[in-house]
């Protein structure tokens, strides 16, 4: 990492053009300022969050009794698969692009993304595949699971089915735009004195997803589209009745949707990475290892995805090598979740709302790499598989590892993206829930799992049902917790203390310009004299001069 | 360091690694384990849970001591140390998951071989016949199934599942069992015997093979309590094998989402003494012929909701109020097809 200490100038003046009045109107239009479209996936994906969170309530509220007395087993069906569904392509996937939209072009200093235009593109298509995607509520909502294997997915409730294909097909390719865009604009649009080891680790972390996105998007599509055909014009590509083979749509599906699950837990690791330091004031430990290990992830990812697949037709020695495969992903992650210990280790930890959404992070990450590795072991994975203890799994992952990064994502960069601070006690409030609506809610269906019930499932045997109403409790307990939280938005946006350019003293680009950022984010290019992560003065001892002495003071002291 | 420091530290080590030692083998999370496999998982799963245990204690630990030991302080304006890495320390962070990860293959790989999961017969082109063969007496053949084989030919023939364990395939006569999974039923056939089922009868003690079909969409056919699963797909033949340890009566669940009533779709398995199961097949070698008919007569498609649940109801406690109410609610006109 270099430390570099040519132009502190440019620190000095960053962000003081003139600062334009957004207008709300802005919000809903055709909008190319990389800023506005971040907000605007933000606050779409958090509708589609409230949305599918309401089924899941549905979920667990059927499931509170053994009985299918509040959904029909038909409608449970469908309120899963739309759940699954609505979480995965419409919650966490863009909102790890609302934050990529909104800070990448800030931490690497450019003025905006390589495409503005595309970009605009590629939010309104998602926007659009979400609304196609809840019209098919009104004709019959696909029940197949938000895997839609076929042979199940060719006979069920066909118009829904139709319409999943076609709202995936076109948020996907909003997907594919978006990466095409980020990737790009890591690449190439990095402010002239950063180089690739100056880069903040969120952008590491973007760019390993883009090259998931890239690679895997397309299969997906390729199956989906057969999948139609198969639908609809009565060809043979998966339908066994045909002679078509369903179990290669579920390798083309796994082909994108393993490495779907690194699309939506990476940008998360990359905002921990981001958070952990500023609040523990402490460098990353490891900025390699972090970075490197983002990398080997993607390529890990792209070669397990079989392990979903271990009790349909995979023949045993390809169980092997995809059992291997998959354990070795707990090495790198490993590392990452090391370095995150050893970087708040011994530092100064403000424990405000980000960090403790941060250290939950890791904690509740924790516990679903855990099982991860146990279900990559193929004696074990063919017990639990299809059971809760999968939906165990990867709620831990998705909930823990994903929704828990994103709140801490929101508080630590509202002051950017707003000028304003959230108010710490109802942050705290809204943490202390959430912690433990999520583990009383997941952390029962591990037990479940093992002792034999099966998922998408709405009527149980009567044995599990205690377990199964301490999750219905936690779920609640989750619905709860949001009320804090939307209060805190909702206030700070207006009445929350004045945030200043850098409330956090941190070192990253996207604080040394005004919050919000101007239009065009800095009035001029941006000069790194600093590393992303060079808190503790030691790393300036080296250079003891006067001059650098100024400099800290000078940037430490604007808090605002 | 200090030695203060060094020795707390090295007891903290020992009570994790004690409190993991002692909570794998007795987290009692398993069910019974009522298969000669069961065992095996169990022990790769105890092993699992130990280590899993001891990287919990110890990151969650460390993070509880974080947070007691480095806040900071009001109005502490200054940062922590400057570290930025620790190289001997990452090298050892980084071989102690490559090492865990490395002995949990090998210990599957051989958990996974003892099951039969190797078996080079079971990964060969020899069920040729045998398909066809059991077509004849399985319900299947009357589901329009022989067309399928004949129009994708070769695809029926890819053998799946764990096969006979090693230097087991061919000694002894494993009790072959085919079974066919339909919206939303399990039917068992015994091609020695010619019995056909709605329940699995087995011998304790002797080996069972299965041949598993699917005669519609895709279910999996799970045994908890003998840790194995099949998925049943419709054009191929897959197998499984066990050998039952424990008289019983155990859940057989279709794990794979098949439909409306994917969880209804539950039989039992009955582990009996082989003179019981000598009993049970004399009874039901003539009846056979017809719960065969009565069998392929069920159609789940024209029941309805309450129709369908009600050989289930007792055994999954919704009672008959239940049942009512899902006929009221019955109005899906495009239900399954
Ligand atoms: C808000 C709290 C949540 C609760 C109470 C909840 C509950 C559940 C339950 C009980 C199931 C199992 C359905 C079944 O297999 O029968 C399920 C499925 C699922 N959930 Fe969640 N969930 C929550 C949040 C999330 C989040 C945040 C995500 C992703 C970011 C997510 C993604 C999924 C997926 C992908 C499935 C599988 C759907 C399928 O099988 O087709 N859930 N959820
Ligand atoms: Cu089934
Ligand atoms: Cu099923």
């Amino acid at each position: 990492m270099t430390t570099q200490v040519e132009k502190p100038e440019s620190v000095k003046h960053a962000g003081h053009v003139e600062e334009h009045e957004r207008r709300w109107q802005d919000y809903f239009t055709f909008n190319t300022d990389h800023k506005v479209i971040g907000i605007q996936y933000l606050v779409t994906s958090f509708v589609f969050y409230f949305i599918g969170g309401a089924l899941a309530g549905l979920i667990r509220t059927e499931l509170a009794t053994p009985d299918p007395d509040l959904l029909s087993p038909l409608t449970y069906n469908r309120v899963f698969t739309m759940h699954g569904t609505i979480m995965l392509f419409l919650w966490i996937i863009p909102a790890g692009a609302a934050f990529a939209n909104y800070l990448i072009p800030l931490m690497i200093g450019a003025k905006d993304m390589a495409f503005p235009k595309l970009n605009a593109v590629a939010f309104w298509m998602n926007a659009v595949g979400g609304l196609l995607l809840m019209s098919s509520f009104f004709v019959g909502a696909p029940e197949a699971g938000w895997t839609s294997y076929p042979p199940l997915s060719l006979i069920s409730s066909k118009v829904g089915e139709e319409i999943w294909i076609l709202s995936i097909l076109v948020i996907g390719t909003s997907s594919v735009l978006g990466a095409l865009n980020f990737f790009t604009t890591i690449v190439k649009m990095r402010t002239p004195s950063m180089t690739i080891h100056d880069m903040p680790l969120f952008c590491w972390a973007m760019l390993g997803t883009s090259i998931l996105v890239l690679i895997g998007t397309p299969v997906l599509a390729a199956a989906l589209i057969f999948l139609s055909f198969d639908l609809i014009a009565g060809t043979n590509f998966f339908n066994p009745a045909g002679g078509g083979d369903p179990i290669v749509y579920q390798h083309m599906f796994w082909f994108y949707s393993h490495p779907a699950v690194y699309i939506m837990v990476l940008p998360f690791f990359g905002v921990i990475s981001e958070i952990l330091p500023v609040h523990a004031r402490k460098p990353i430990f490891g900025y390699r290892a972090i970075a490197y290990s983002s990398m080997l992830i993607c390529f890990l990812g792209l070669i397990v995805w079989a392990h979903h697949m271990f009790t349909s037709g995979t023949p045993g020695w390809l169980r092997m090598f995809f059992m291997a495969a998959t354990m070795l992903i707990a090495v790198p992650t490993g590392i990452k979740v090391f370095s995150w210990v050893a970087t708040i280790w011994g530092g100064k930890i403000n424990l405000n709302s980000a960090m403790l959404f941060g250290m939950g992070f890791i904690s509740a990450f924790l516990i679903g790499g855990l099982s991860g590795v146990m279900l990559a072991s193929v004696p074990f994975d063919v017990h639990v598989h299809d059971t809760y203890f999968i939906v165990a799994h990867f709620h831990y992952v998705l909930f823990g590892g994903s929704v828990l990064g994103l709140f801490g994502a929101v508080y630590h960069w509202f002051p950017k993206m707003t000028g304003r601070m959230v108010n710490e006690t109802l942050g705290r409030i809204h943490f202390v829930l959430t912690f433990i609506g999520l583990n009383m809610t997941f952390l029962p269906m591990h037990e479940l799992g093992l002792l034999g019930m099966n998922r998408r499932v709405a009527m149980y045997d009567p044995q599990f049902q205690s377990l199964n109403m301490i999750c219905t409790i936690g779920s609640y307990l989750l619905a709860v917790s949001t009320i804090p939280f939307v209060i805190n938005i909702l206030w700070s946006l207006n009445r929350g203390p004045i945030a200043g350019r850098n409330p956090w003293r941190a070192l990253t680009l996207e604080w040394q310009t005004t919050s919000p950022p101007a239009i065009e984010n800095f009035d001029e290019e941006p000069i790194l004299w600093s590393g992303p992560y060079e808190y503790g003065i030691d790393s300036y001892s080296v250079d003891t001069d006067k001059q650098v002495e100024e400099l800290l003071v000078e940037v430490k002291g604007d808090v605002g | 360091m200090n030695i203060p420091s060094q020795i707390s530290t090295l007891i903290a080590g020992i009570i994790i690694t004690l409190i993991s030692l002692w909570y794998g083998q007795n987290h009692g999370l398993l069910p019974v384990a009522a298969s000669s496999e069961a065992g095996d998982v169990d022990g790769l799963f105890n092993l699992m849970m130990t280590i899993s245990t001891g990287l919990f204690l110890l990151i969650q630990g460390a993070l509880i001591l974080i947070v007691i030991k480095f806040r900071r302080q009001k109005n502490d304006q200054t940062d922590g140390p400057s570290t930025h890495g620790n190289i001997p320390l990452e090298m050892l962070w980084t071989a102690i998951p490559t090492v865990i990860v490395f002995v949990l293959a090998v210990y599957s790989f051989e958990v996974y071989n003892a099951m039969g999961g190797l078996d080079p017969m079971a990964s060969h082109d020899h069920h040729q016949q045998e398909i066809a063969h059991n077509h004849e007496i399985s319900p299947s053949g009357q589901q329009g199934n022989e067309s399928l084989i004949a129009m994708a030919p070769g695809q029926g023939t890819v053998a799946l599942g764990i096969g006979a364990p090693p230097g087991q395939e061919g000694q002894g006569q494993p009790l072959e069992v085919n079974v066919a999974g339909m919206q939303y039923a399990w039917i068992f056939t015994y091609p020695e015997t010619g019995v056909m089922s709605g329940e699995m009868h087995v011998p304790v003690g002797q080996p069972v093979k299965l041949n598993i079909e699917a005669n519609d969409v895709i279910h999996a056919f799970w045994l908890p309590e003998f840790r194995i699963k099949q998925d049943a797909i419709p054009g191929r033949t897959s197998q499984l094998g066990f050998t039952a340890t424990r008289v019983g009566d155990y859940p057989i669940i279709c794990a794979e989402l098949c439909g409306s009533y994917h969880g209804g779709m539950k039989t039992r398995l009955i582990v009996e003494t082989p003179e019981e199961y000598q009993a049970w097949v004399q009874e039901n070698q003539f009846a056979s012929a017809d719960t065969m008919e009565k069998a392929v007569a069920v159609n789940p498609t024209t029941m309805s909701e309450g129709e369908f649940l009600a050989p289930y109801a007792s055994e999954m406690g919704i009672d008959s109020q239940t049942l009512q109410h899902l006929d009221h609610s019955h109005h899906h006109p495009e239900i399954i097809k």
